[in-house]
């Protein structure tokens, strides 16, 4: 299929609604949405719905109701936005359901800015609203593998029968790539035999029930206990990175998104002055890349690792948790909504070397 | 090859189409390409800018700080982005309205009367595809016939008619130059 050059937050419900997805509810925030507008037009055309709610939280909650009917559906919003909508991923993880909640993340916190920001991490990762739960957090770099990543976001969530999150930012959503959507390798997905679907009293299914009140200390111990088995697997099984440049690497640059790639400029304006620089870019943000980044920072060669992003160092926490003291850390980026450049980069990596 | 260009000017100039054509243009031709508009509170007749980058390779950053090519459609685009040329690099000046010549020495320079060459055409609309065609022509970074590919998918059948306008533009944007490349 040939290419097609298409904005992010475009391509990404474009890619949504040929993983499956027939079912969109949101409300409007900047700078998402062309995502809502994009679905507002297609989804009619396929048999689906796109409502737009009269909030996030009643976005959210319709989101809840889909999912738990058995269907693929999603939302999208950016940070002020999934904010609000936290009250209602936490139950809808509580009550083990499958959706896809896309945050287009922008500066922060309060109203913040409408400019690109990473500074949503620990929502994402952490599980962001009340409870013990995690969302797979899927963070792409360029549009195409926004698109790519959407797929598999609706498959995970339908095994895992988890919320997963498409975290961004609004560069992704606003800049235009040649993508192409191509056949998605079909990973094979579980039955919803807890879907509500009607009950039939002749039939031989029982009354399907969704609900995330555990009044019982032994029942709620239970679901939370299934939710660590299965985030126990996921840890194994759904890790995806991305190592570039990384073999006989001095300084290792971990960092996600759009900063990632800007990394990548940065890495080659270093080794314009000889220094070999190498960068881990975790794709799935939770399950975090643990043993990866070990694994390469174990490398003799590796000196020291430098974290950047958008934020204060979210995930630089977690990189501090992987590498464990191991080789020194450090961390370059401003909270807020500043991009950093290539440039900029590249200089405080020369500069933190001679120092 | 590598080109990282900044189109920048007011709203309603048509930087962020020249952009986009030109990063549909390199996609036809099979190059790695990025198109990043600056977004914000944006408003008519307030500055607008890209980021196009066309490549071979694929892409590392799409968000250009020092590009090979600015290309500046007023006099505020001009005074903010003339230090973001890599040296070595290409620096476009709409020079119908914007007076001041550049001050950077380790640069090529390129003075495009892109509102001149609209009038020429009876169309103040085309002076972005002036500008877009003397780009062209200083770094051959796709071949023409791609842009107007591009711009055709554009403007969809309905307003095909106006194809042969913007390529005079084009023809015309790339002979005002062709005496000032080196």
């Amino acid at each position: 299929m040939a290419k097609k050059l298409m904005k992010g937050s475009e391509a990404i419900p474009e890619a949504a609604i040929q993983a499956g997805c027939r079912f969109f509810f949101g409300y409007p925030i900047t700078p998402q949405n062309d995502i809502p507008e994009y679905m507002s037009a297609r989804l009619p055309k396929v048999g689906g719905c796109f409502l737009q709610a009269e909030s996030e939280v009643a976005a959210i909650n319709m989101v809840y109701g889909a999912a738990a009917a058995g269907a693929r559906v999603m939302t999208s919003s950016s940070s002020p936005g999934v904010s609000l909508k936290q009250e209602g991923i936490s139950y809808i993880a509580g009550a083990e359901l499958p959706c896809v909640i896309c945050n287009m993340m922008r500066g922060g916190p309060g109203l913040g800015s409408i400019q690109p920001s990473q500074g949503d991490y620990f929502q994402a990762t952490k599980g962001g609203g009340h409870g013990d739960y995690h969302l797979i957090v899927l963070a792409p770099s360029s549009v195409q593998e926004a698109v790519d990543l959407m797929h598999t976001a609706f498959d995970l969530a339908d095994i895992y029968r988890t919320p997963v999150m498409l975290l961004a930012d609004g560069i992704i959503g606003q800049m235009m790539e040649p993508v192409e959507f191509h056949e998605h390798e079909k990973r094979e997905l579980p039955d919803k035999p807890w879907a509500v679907t009607g009950y039939d009293p002749n039939g031989t299914k029982p009354r399907a029930i969704v609900n995330s009140l555990y009044i019982e200390v032994d029942e709620l111990q239970e679901m939370n206990d299934r939710l660590q088995a299965r985030y126990k697997e996921i840890q194994e099984k759904e890790v995806m990175v991305e190592k570039y440049n990384t073999e006989g690497a001095e300084v290792i640059i971990c960092a996600y998104g759009t900063v990632a790639r800007i990394c990548k400029s940065a890495i080659a304006l270093c080794a314009e002055k000889g220094v070999k620089v190498g960068l881990v870019r975790p794709i799935t943000l939770w399950p975090f890349p643990e043993k990866e980044l070990v694994e390469v920072m174990a490398q003799p060669s590796v000196k020291r690792e430098l974290t950047v992003e958008i934020s204060a160092g979210q995930m630089h926490e977690d990189v501090r948790l992987a590498i464990n003291g191991s080789k020194p850390t450090d961390f370059y980026g401003k909270p807020g909504s500043y991009t950093p450049t290539a440039e900029e980069i590249a200089e405080y990596i020369l500069k933190t070397r001679e120092a | 090859m590598l080109w990282t260009n900044i189109f920048a000017g007011f709203g309603g100039q048509g930087v962020l189409l020249i952009g986009q054509l030109l990063a549909y243009a390199g996609m036809y031709e099979g190059k790695n390409v990025s198109w990043l508009p600056s977004y914000g509170p944006e408003m008519r007749g307030g500055t607008a800018n890209c980021s196009v980058v066309v490549s071979d390779d694929p892409i590392a950053s799409p968000c250009i700080n020092m590009a090979n090519c600015v290309i500046a459609m007023n006099r505020p685009s001009l005074d903010k982005f003339e230090q973001n040329v890599l040296p070595g690099g290409k620096l476009f000046i709409n020079s119908s309205i914007i007076d001041k010549k550049a001050t950077r020495t380790d640069i090529d320079v390129y003075y495009v009367p892109c509102n001149e060459i609209a009038d020429k055409l009876n169309n103040p609309k085309v002076g972005n595809m002036a500008m877009l065609g003397a780009y062209l022509e200083a770094t051959k970074a796709v071949d023409s016939k791609s842009v107007l590919d591009a711009l055709l998918y554009k403007l969809g059948e309905k307003k095909a008619h106006l194809i042969p306008l913007n390529e005079q533009a084009i023809e015309l944007g790339k002979e005002s130059v062709r005496d000032q490349i080196k």
